[in-house]
């Protein structure tokens, strides 16, 4: 169980780095449903889980929050990238990449077995 | 670093915690509030559309608990929680939390303090660079202690020894200086050139001394410690190389020593001068005594022992070419010995100060046994609590954690007020403390004390706060709330009563310890020292002029000199309420020692006796009150020109002379032995033995001569004057006669014989005091203990004994009963103490004196009082249970 959620939450803050990137400064419902939108509603998000994340980058330095007023005028937390964030976001993006090659490598069929 | 940074902001966020809430509240509405929009949007109904939105976040409470505990640090929150409970708990019961903290302050404040004074002297390394390569080295007889080095042997050591890269001699040296006020005597040393060297410290100003420095007829240069610098020349940066006046003679200042320079050969040590010894070796000289302490620095690599092995061989090689030298002070040593310098400089108090950290070790334990039974004792009455948080859902692990809290919060308090304590006693540790305590001026609470307080305040904490909690915890909280507050259960008292008999067994050993220190003290100052000590006033007088280098000029000098100590005495006499006076080169037990050595004419087989050697004005019998017991006493009439006479003592003369009379028996002595030139003293009397180094050692030989019948007249002699009212009274009046013959004389050294006579004992004495303290705070602590235990059952089993009593037991079968109990515990006790106190009481043994280990009237006496002091300790609580009302008792449940 604890495994699990550990590797969820590091891919959670991966998406969320990646979504304010994109879309730039965002409300935290925004960003779930963003990322939900992306992978193709692939991924059920227990949107909960998302706040204490987003309140843990925060704390480390990688994204930044301001009140303000939503497209619907309504008051919202906005959430958008710092410099670290950037940078975070860079490296994670890599290194990611990296890892899924490798991976990919690994379970798809290679030339050798066949 | 970024979790450095979230950490911090965690750690912040525990204050700022409403306002976050808040914020978060209103953010969560706003993200419900646009999931439901949208939610309506995709054609929900309104009730539906909310439900979802919840469910979508996984409830609304968990969330705003997760996000709470990123937010802060949970388990920091509970800790100080818990802080705050505890400090609650114990200001809720006063008397609980001052008897634990006071329990706890002494077992932490006695540690520390000994930890203080043992930690420096024992274990801290020397302040000197490469401590572990310097040593100090004796010449060793067979079979004798090791023995002061001659300047020959160092000489010849110095030139021939690859062991060692430097080396270094070293004598007392007590210049007086003459300024405005009184004269004074100044502490120092004459050493040999190297001697900084072997230390490896340099002057912080000026320059150390070279081999030029120290010749024969070399000039006369010093080199000032810091604390002379700054007291008398008010820290004169320009002071090297200006001349002061020591001995009526000027010397050059060429350095001054830095501030953190400590020389723990002779802490008191106020300036250092070049030994200035002549290698020519005259054998009436000093150079063939054995007066010098030696040091070397060994080279890197060089063993103590291959060092030792290599200065036997050399000191042979001498003891061939010196054939005279050596024969003039006995012959030539059988070996050189080597030590490393701090295990010498401690060697003497090293046992002493082991059995105070063992005693006081006791003492921790037992304050943290007392500890543990008060939070036991506190834990059964609040079962109840506990049982409840447990039911409430408090973890045990939780309820653990709170207790160790409150434990350690115990601990800290009492390690505060410990430390206070430290400080206190460290300072009447320091003035309790024997003159030859070493490295005296190192003890101090320092930092290194402070972190030893603070690891036992933590270990006592938790080690005190384990037991109660793990019984806490364990508990069962449906029959801890079925229960009444008050009972305890059996296991709980089973492990208080352990806890009882462990602090009986702890305190019968201390009380053993002490038992024995104290009838070794009384048994040794039982012991006669061969003179009344009682009505005596001592001081030393000292005349620092130098005696001429040329032997042409030396009776007159001496004469000169003689002349002052007998004006001095007469003046002296003349005082109202002096009884006698007289002047000797050395005191006895006031930590004086000199030998010197008599060779007897019809004894041609032995080569030289050592014996303590007495230069004393006739009158020194009559003041000493030293009896006669042959021949007669020295006159007047024994002078300079007249036939030598000498005195020997009674254990000298049946030793030598066991069946014939030692009157009449010619002598040679000390310098005088193989010159021919010198003709021979005659023994003219036999005097009682008088201890001379310790009571409590059987070295008494001795022999008197009068000062001009002597080689040379001492410079520095003690005043012994008996008075006939309290000795004290006439000390300004005897200063004021000696200086009224010359007034640039320092006195110094001025003590009753009474007090010199207790402070020659003061190891003995220091041990006494420590171990009777910590004695006195284990028999008290064991006697709560018992008390409490007791007095707790007692209030447990009212309604047992109220039973007992209507059904016709009268109240004193019911004392009986409960008396029964508590001696029980303690005659448990006191078998465990007693085996403990055979086992442990070993360690004492170099301390102990005419007194067996196994003294079977010291076990007996403490063993009679430990079991006084548990009955009145019973009884309280056993009248109690007597007096118990059945009628009320029994209604009351």
């Amino acid at each position: 169980m604890g495994n699990k959620k550990d590797v969820w939450q590091g891919t959670l803050a991966l998406m969320v780095l990646k979504t304010l990137q994109t879309m730039g400064p965002l409300h935290g419902y925004g960003i779930a449903r963003r990322i939900e939108q992306t992978s193709g509603d692939l991924l059920s998000l227990n949107y909960g889980t998302l706040y204490p994340a987003l309140l843990k980058m925060e704390q480390e330095g990688s994204i930044t929050s301001e009140w303000g007023t939503s497209e619907n005028n309504r008051k919202a937390k906005f959430y958008r990238l710092t410099r670290a964030g950037r940078k975070q976001l860079e490296q994670e993006a890599r290194e990611w990449e990296a890892t899924t090659s490798i991976l990919a490598r690994f379970l798809s069929p290679g030339e050798e077995q066949a | 670093m970024k979790m450095l940074r979230a950490l911090a902001l965690r750690v912040a966020g525990m204050f700022s915690k409403d306002r976050r809430e808040q914020e978060f509240a209103a953010e969560i509405e706003s993200h419900l509030q646009m999931q439901i929009e949208d939610n309506l949007r995709a054609g929900m109904p309104a009730d539906e559309a909310r439900r979802a939105a919840l469910l979508k976040l996984g409830g609304m409470e968990q969330t705003k608990q997760a996000y709470r505990e990123r937010g802060t640090m949970p388990l920091l929150e509970s800790l100080l929680h818990d802080v705050r409970y505890a400090r609650r708990q114990c200001r809720k019961n006063p008397g609980f939390t001052l008897t634990a903290v006071i329990v706890l302050a002494l077992g932490i404040g006695a540690s520390t303090a000994i930890f203080s004074a043992v930690y420096p002297i024992l274990f801290r390394p020397l302040p000197y660079a490469g401590a572990d390569r310097i040593t100090m080295v004796w010449e060793s007889r067979r079979g004798e202690r090791p023995m002061a080095v001659a300047f020959a042997t160092f000489y010849g050591m110095r030139q021939r020894n690859r062991s060692f890269e430097a080396l270094a001699v070293m004598s007392p040296w007590q210049p007086a200086m003459i300024g405005s006020g009184e004269p004074a005597r100044l502490e120092g040393q004459q050493v040999s050139a190297e001697f900084f060297r072997v230390l490896g410290v340099l002057p912080a100003l000026g320059r150390d001394f070279q081999a030029s420095d120290d010749q024969f007829h070399g000039p006369n240069n010093v080199i000032l410690s810091d604390r002379l610098w700054r007291t008398r020349f008010g820290a004169d940066a320009t002071i090297v190389g200006r001349k002061i006046t020591l001995n009526n003679n000027p010397y050059t200042v060429i350095g001054v020593m830095p501030a953190s320079f400590e020389d723990v050969l002779a802490p008191a040590t106020e300036l250092w001068s070049p030994l200035q010894s002549n290698p020519a070796l005259p054998m009436d000289g000093r150079e063939w005594g054995h007066n010098l302490q030696m040091i070397g620095r060994l080279r890197t690599g060089v063993s103590m022992q291959a060092a030792q092995g290599e200065g036997t061989v050399i000191l042979h090689t001498l003891g061939q070419e010196y054939t005279k030298g050596y024969d003039s002070s006995g012959g030539a040593s059988q070996a050189m010995l080597v030590y490393r310098l701090q295990d010498d400089i401690t060697r003497d108090v090293k046992p002493a100060l082991l059995a105070i950290v063992g005693g006081v070790g006791l003492v921790l334990l037992i304050a943290c046994v007392n500890v543990i039974n008060l939070l036991l004792a506190r834990g059964a009455q609040r079962q109840s609590e506990f049982a409840m948080r447990v039911a409430l859902g408090a973890g045990r692990g939780r309820l653990l954690q709170q207790l160790l809290t409150e434990s350690l919060l115990l601990a800290l308090v009492g390690g505060i007020l410990g430390i206070a304590l430290a400080q206190a006693g460290v300072r009447a540790l320091v003035a309790l403390s024997p003159a030859d305590l070493p490295r005296l001026n190192a003890i101090h609470v320092d930092s290194t004390a402070f972190l030893f307080a603070f690891a036992i305040t933590t270990a006592v904490g938790l080690v005190v706060g384990v037991i109660p909690a793990l019984q806490a915890a364990r508990s069962d909280p449906q029959s801890g709330l079925q229960k009444s507050s008050r009972t305890a259960t059996g296991k709980q008292q089973f492990t208080r009563r352990a806890l009882v008999i462990a602090e009986m067994a702890i305190a019968l050993v201390l009380l053993v310890s002490a038992g024995l220190l104290l009838r070794s003290v009384q048994r040794l100052f039982a012991i006669p020292p061969g003179f009344t000590p009682s009505h005596l006033l001592t001081m030393q007088v000292q005349d620092y002029s130098r005696r001429p280098a040329a032997e042409p000029q030396w009776p007159e000098f001496d004469a000169a000199r003689a002349r002052f100590y007998e004006r001095a005495l007469q003046a002296v006499r003349e005082i109202p309420g002096v009884q006698d006076a007289a002047f000797t080169s050395q005191l006895p037990l006031s930590g004086d020692f000199e030998g010197n050595s008599l060779y007897f004419e019809s004894l041609p087989g032995e080569k030289a006796i050592g014996a303590y050697r007495y230069e004393v004005t006739p009158g020194y019998f009559a003041t000493m009150r030293i009896p006669l017991i042959r021949g007669r006493l020295l006159t007047e009439d024994d002078k300079a020109g007249a036939p030598g006479a000498v005195l020997i003592s009674d254990s000298l003369g049946r030793r030598l002379f066991p069946h014939q009379d030692p009157l009449g028996e010619r002598v040679k002595m000390g310098p005088d032995m193989g010159r021919t030139d010198r003709s021979w003293h005659t023994v003219v009397g036999v005097v009682g033995d008088v201890k001379q180094a310790s009571l409590a050692l059987q070295d008494p030989d001795a022999f008197y001569t009068t000062p001009m019948q002597w080689a040379w007249v001492d410079n520095v002699q003690s005043l012994v004057v008996r008075t006939s009212g309290d000795p004290t009274q006439l000390i300004p009046a005897i200063r004021s006669a000696v200086w009224s013959v010359d007034k640039d004389q320092p006195i110094v050294r001025v003590a009753t014989m009474d007090t010199l006579v207790a402070e020659s004992e003061a190891q003995r004495h220091f041990a006494l005091v420590l171990f009777e303290a910590f004695a006195l705070v284990g028999l008290l602590l064991a006697a709560t203990g018992i008390y409490g235990v007791l007095s707790g059952s007692v209030t447990e089993r009212t309604r047992e004994i109220g039973v007992r009593a209507a059904l016709g037991a009268s109240p004193a079968a019911i004392l009986a009963l409960v008396l029964r109990q508590g001696m029980k515990l303690a005659g448990i006790g006191v078998v465990i103490g007693l085996a403990g106190a055979l086992a442990s009481s070993r360690a004492l043994t170099t301390l102990l004196f005419r007194v067996s280990e196994r003294d079977p009237v010291t076990y007996a006496g403490v063993t009679g009082a430990l079991l006084a002091v548990a009955a009145i300790a019973c009884w309280i609580p056993a009248r109690r249970a007597a007096q118990v009302d059945p009628a009320i008792t029994l209604r009351a449940e």
